[in-house]
């Protein structure tokens, strides 16, 4: 039976989603206005499953707001509103109408001037406009060194900044949820997991995740010793670049055009945990937007972003 | 599948099922500043072979930018990850590191050594089973030594690991070994830590981290790694009662009534009884409810949610709990503290207390004593500074259940949150019920305030007038007795000058005493009403928590604050006592408006402004409201319950 399986689950993943659970639930409780933050990509969708736990048989009591900048993979999005159907839950898609009608785009622009306006200030956009008091996101504490320093509930103020310096202490499992009118709380259910603990809990239970995460024959260029993937027609080719068939797979996933694949054969999830636990570079070299200084996760963290 | 394919997937699935087998410690690493406490995180990492080669390459191009590490690898780059802290080279917020061996898997949570935020120290010292304290071993054990176990030891954290560091700069003596280790025993002898383990190393060079050193063979334990996987943290883990604190009541429909928790002690098993702690009805879990199906047994640690077979009253806040062994209940309750605000703590003041996942408003009556955490001697207090440590007992707006600390972590400890700021203040670990609570009952009074004020033919009500000194209260507030009394009214007039002169002559001005002064007026004024008075208190009242703090203790409407809103040039101008003069000399301390802050109200029933009419036209303001709300028509009939009528 069902029960007895879920008891001989190992110890240390179970721990993982419990602690989830309860802080996906408090924030239920304690905001007015919740929502929970879905990028697509795997720790979204581990994100959303313990959501979904922690409801059951309720549907989770808050909307998916997903953030488009236009540049996602075609994949993601119709995986997205498939997600979103079968959770029960509303999903808003918001993009910058600003950044949409100056057509900012990663080619042009540069990443950096690009992330801002197209995620950073489009994220803000929404949340005020719905007036959204909490919010939940998949950042993990092992993904990088200013989020190592993040609480669970990480306060922000009516403008979105965040004061790394001056956080609130986070004693035991309780929280701190007091907001004042137009302040927020960032909510990070998934803190305390590693990017193998996302893999494994995925494999055990069988989450579905995008496609692009498993091995295929995609038309890729090499652009700074990266293969990026020509995922359709705006892409922007250099002089002499020619779109090639390989056999790549992705391990982070964001817009397309800033998100680097890696050759791999990996076709299944046991094969993926596989290459995990022989990977010898950090998921994020993956990620373009990471490299531009050391200290560019906390500045843009500083300005709103997630 | 191919043969190599088989082979790669049978290897995934046996490291698969060897992961299933290990456990979680969870640590943290504290001491003084520049002890190497990030350094040995860094050296963790990188002997375990847990750093990517992006990382590695990232922290060998940052140290050769560094001078101080002169060329070598600076672990502490690694983890010390905000612009400031790489400015400074010092460690500001708890970072949490993750990492794994064949043995165990780590959640280290890296705290700052610096005084300034101990608060980050305790944050992490909250979810950890066993604490690096790590000491210099040129400059032996120093005030964050004794700082940071103490605060371990009120924490509850079971393990300590004393981590003589940088030996290596002692020429790896065994005496400045031992003599570091007897100074801290003689100091921590009273501490209750389950397992103690010194160990000499150095962080930098990696001797006795994961290696074992041979430039010490006097030293026979364990290295680092070795007694961080095989300390025994299992043990006693679930033991203890069943406990539940409601988190959610999961109503998706008329037929299922869920009440969603993380068990917080003990094991549940469909069929078994639970009570609901405050209300002590009863009922039995029919089932343990998840996405994955139905539990036969959920335990510590496990969120899940119940149904029971009956319908009884439960909601977000209560805890269930075994029967036969249930949390205590109480309104009044003694802890440990730690104060975390950049404010005062101040006695008397109300502060929102959350303890499991129940908010209700706490004021701290009485500092029983502070700890002094260099001697850890017992000292008289009257306020608590930042990062202070102290003993209190706590007067709560209702009844909660608990646990002692000691018993329960999860049951047992609180979190203090600052009314107007939002800011989390304090931090307590529950001691237990305060006797006085379950033993002095209300006396039942056959004469109650209702008969008193019917004999008067009128409603008590406070007049709470608040403002700055020389705002024209008391004037005012005179010229409304007055009339009060030629309607034959039976009125009392509080002023803030004549209380102090009696009752309250042993208070000062700084801001514990204002908050006791006001603490103890808002108490006459309630006794006042009692006796069925219309009272007029003419009181600075310079804090909103102290104001409202009076306002609670009278029902619904009987309570009007009025602002006499005059600035503070005005007040200067009029200067009745000549006290602005004097305090512009420097003549009186902890002077509102001049070097003590003034809280405006933001929701009195009534603001007078005083510069712009005569004492004679605003008495005339209170009065008209007076009248227009009802408060000086006819008899008096209680606003609330049915609990005076004799």
């Amino acid at each position: 039976m069902k029960g007895s399986q879920v008891s001989a689950r190992h110890d240390h993943l179970r721990r993982l989603e419990a602690e989830s659970i309860d802080i996906i639930r408090e924030v239920a409780s304690e905001f007015k206005k919740p929502v929970m933050l879905y990028s697509i990509g795997k720790d979204s969708s581990v994100m959303l499953h313990l959501a979904r736990k922690a409801f059951y048989p309720a549907p989770p009591p808050f909307p998916l707001l997903h953030v488009d900048t236009t540049w996602k993979f075609r994949e993601m999005i119709s995986f997205r509103d498939r997600m979103a159907k079968e959770a029960g839950m509303e999903l808003i898609v918001h993009t910058n109408p600003d950044g949409k009608r100056d057509n900012v785009n990663p080619f042009d622009h540069g990443s950096s001037f690009y992330t801002h306006i197209m995620k950073t200030e489009a994220l803000k956009q929404a949340l005020n406009e719905h007036g959204f008091d909490a919010a939940f996101g998949g950042a993990r504490r092992d993904e990088e060194k200013s989020r190592a320093k993040e609480r669970v509930f990480s306060f922000r103020t009516s403008t979105h900044g965040w004061d790394p310096k001056n956080q609130r202490p986070e004693l035991w499992s309780t929280y701190n949820t007091r907001v004042k009118q137009g302040e927020s709380i960032r909510v990070f259910p998934l803190s305390n997991w590693t990017e193998l603990d996302i893999w494994q809990y995925i494999l055990s239970e069988n989450i579905p995740i995008v496609p692009l995460y498993y091995a295929a024959e995609r038309p890729v260029v090499e652009r700074d010793g990266q293969w990026i993937m020509v995922d359709d027609e705006r892409f922007k080719l250099n002089e002499g670049e020619e779109p090639q068939q390989r056999l790549v797979r992705f391990r982070t996933l964001g817009c397309y055009p800033l998100t680097s694949a890696f050759e791999s054969d990996a076709a299944d999830l046991e094969s993926i945990v596989g290459e995990m636990l022989i990977a010898r570079t950090s998921e994020r070299a993956g990620r373009l937007i990471d490299h531009d200084d050391n200290a560019s996760m906390e500045k843009k963290k500083r300005e709103g972003y997630f | 599948m191919t043969q190599a394919a088989q082979t790669r997937q049978d290897t995934i699935s046996e490291y698969l099922e060897a992961q299933s087998d290990k456990s979680l410690l969870r640590f943290l690493t504290c001491g003084s500043v520049d002890d190497g406490k990030s350094t040995l995180i860094g050296r963790l990492l990188y002997d375990s072979k847990l750093l990517f080669e992006d990382q590695l390459a990232t922290l060998e191009r940052d140290s050769k930018k560094r001078s101080s590490a002169g060329g070598d690898i600076d672990f502490s780059l690694l983890v010390d990850g905000l612009e400031a802290e790489r400015e400074q080279g010092i460690t500001i917020d708890v970072a949490y590191r993750f990492f794994t061996t064949d043995r165990r898997k780590f959640i280290v949570a890296d705290t700052p050594g610096h005084e300034q935020y101990t608060r980050n120290m305790a944050t992490g010292a909250s979810s950890a089973d066993l604490a690096v304290i790590l000491i210099d071993a040129r400059k032996g054990v120093l005030q964050q030594t004794r700082r940071h176990s103490f605060i371990a030891s009120l924490l509850g954290v079971q393990h300590v690991v004393l981590a003589v560091n940088k030996i290596d700069l002692v020429d790896y003596s065994e005496e400045r070994f031992n003599e570091i280790l007897e100074e801290y025993q003689s100091f921590s002898s009273g501490f209750d830590f389950a397992t103690f383990q010194a160990i000499p190393m150095s962080a930098k060079l990696g001797d006795n981290v994961t290696i074992r050193s041979d430039k010490m063979p006097w030293y026979a334990g364990p290295t680092l790694i070795d007694h961080l996987e095989t300390v025994d943290v299992e043990t006693d883990r679930q033991a203890g009662a069943f406990r539940m604190p409601v988190q959610w009541v999961n109503r998706p429909n008329l037929d299922f009534r869920g009440f969603a928790g993380t068990i917080a002690g003990g094991v549940i098993r469909p069929g078994d009884e639970v009570a609901v702690a405050k209300s002590g009805r009863t009922s039995r879990v029919e089932r343990i409810v998840t996405m994955d199906g139905d539990l036969t047994e959920a335990s510590a640690g496990d969120a899940v949610t119940l149904t029971l077979a009956d319908e009884i009253d439960i909601s977000r806040g209560d805890v269930l709990a075994d029967p036969t062994d249930r949390p205590e209940v109480t309104d009044q309750f003694s802890a440990h503290l730690i104060w975390m605000g950049e404010d005062s703590m101040l006695a008397g003041r109300p502060y929102l207390l959350k303890v499991g996942r129940k908010t209700v408003t706490a004021t701290i009556t009485e500092i029983t004593h502070k700890v002094d955490v260099n001697t850890f001697q017992h000292l008289a207090a009257k306020t608590l500074e930042l990062n202070e440590i102290a003993f209190c007992s706590f007067s709560l707006s209702e009844p909660v259940a608990f646990d002692p600390y000691e018993i329960n972590h999860q049951t047992g400890s609180f979190i203090l949150v600052d009314r107007y700021s939002n800011q989390t203040v304090g931090a307590g670990m529950i001691w237990g019920a305060l006797r006085r609570a379950s033993n002095i009952h209300w006396q039942a009074l056959d004469v109650n305030k209702q008969s008193r004020a019917n004999l008067k033919l009128q409603k008590p009500a406070v007049l709470w007038f608040t403002g700055l000194s020389g705002s024209g209260k008391s004037t005012v507030a005179n010229l409304i007795e007055k009339r009060l009394l030629n309607l034959g009214r039976h009125t009392m007039l509080l002023d803030g000058d004549n209380v102090r002169h009696g009752l309250n002559r042993d208070l000062g001005f700084n801001d514990a005493d204002r908050v006791e002064n006001i603490r103890r007026v808002g108490e006459v004024a309630k006794l006042f009403s009692e006796a069925g008075l219309i009272t007029l208190v003419s009181f600075i009242s310079p804090f909103r928590s102290e104001r409202q703090l009076a306002r609670d203790l009278l029902e619904d409407g009987e309570f009007v604050e009025i602002f006499v809103d005059t600035p503070i040039e005005e007040c200067r101008k009029r200067d009745p006592k000549g006290l602005y003069a004097k305090a512009d000399r420097g003549e009186i301390k902890n002077f509102t408006g001049i070097d003590a802050p003034y809280e405006a109200p933001t929701n009195a029933e009534i603001v007078l402004k005083a510069g712009r009419y005569s004492p004679e036209e605003l008495a005339e303001q209170v009065f008209n409201y007076l009248e227009s709300k009802g408060y000086l028509s006819g008899a008096y009939e209680s606003q609330s319950s049915s609990d005076w009528v004799i």
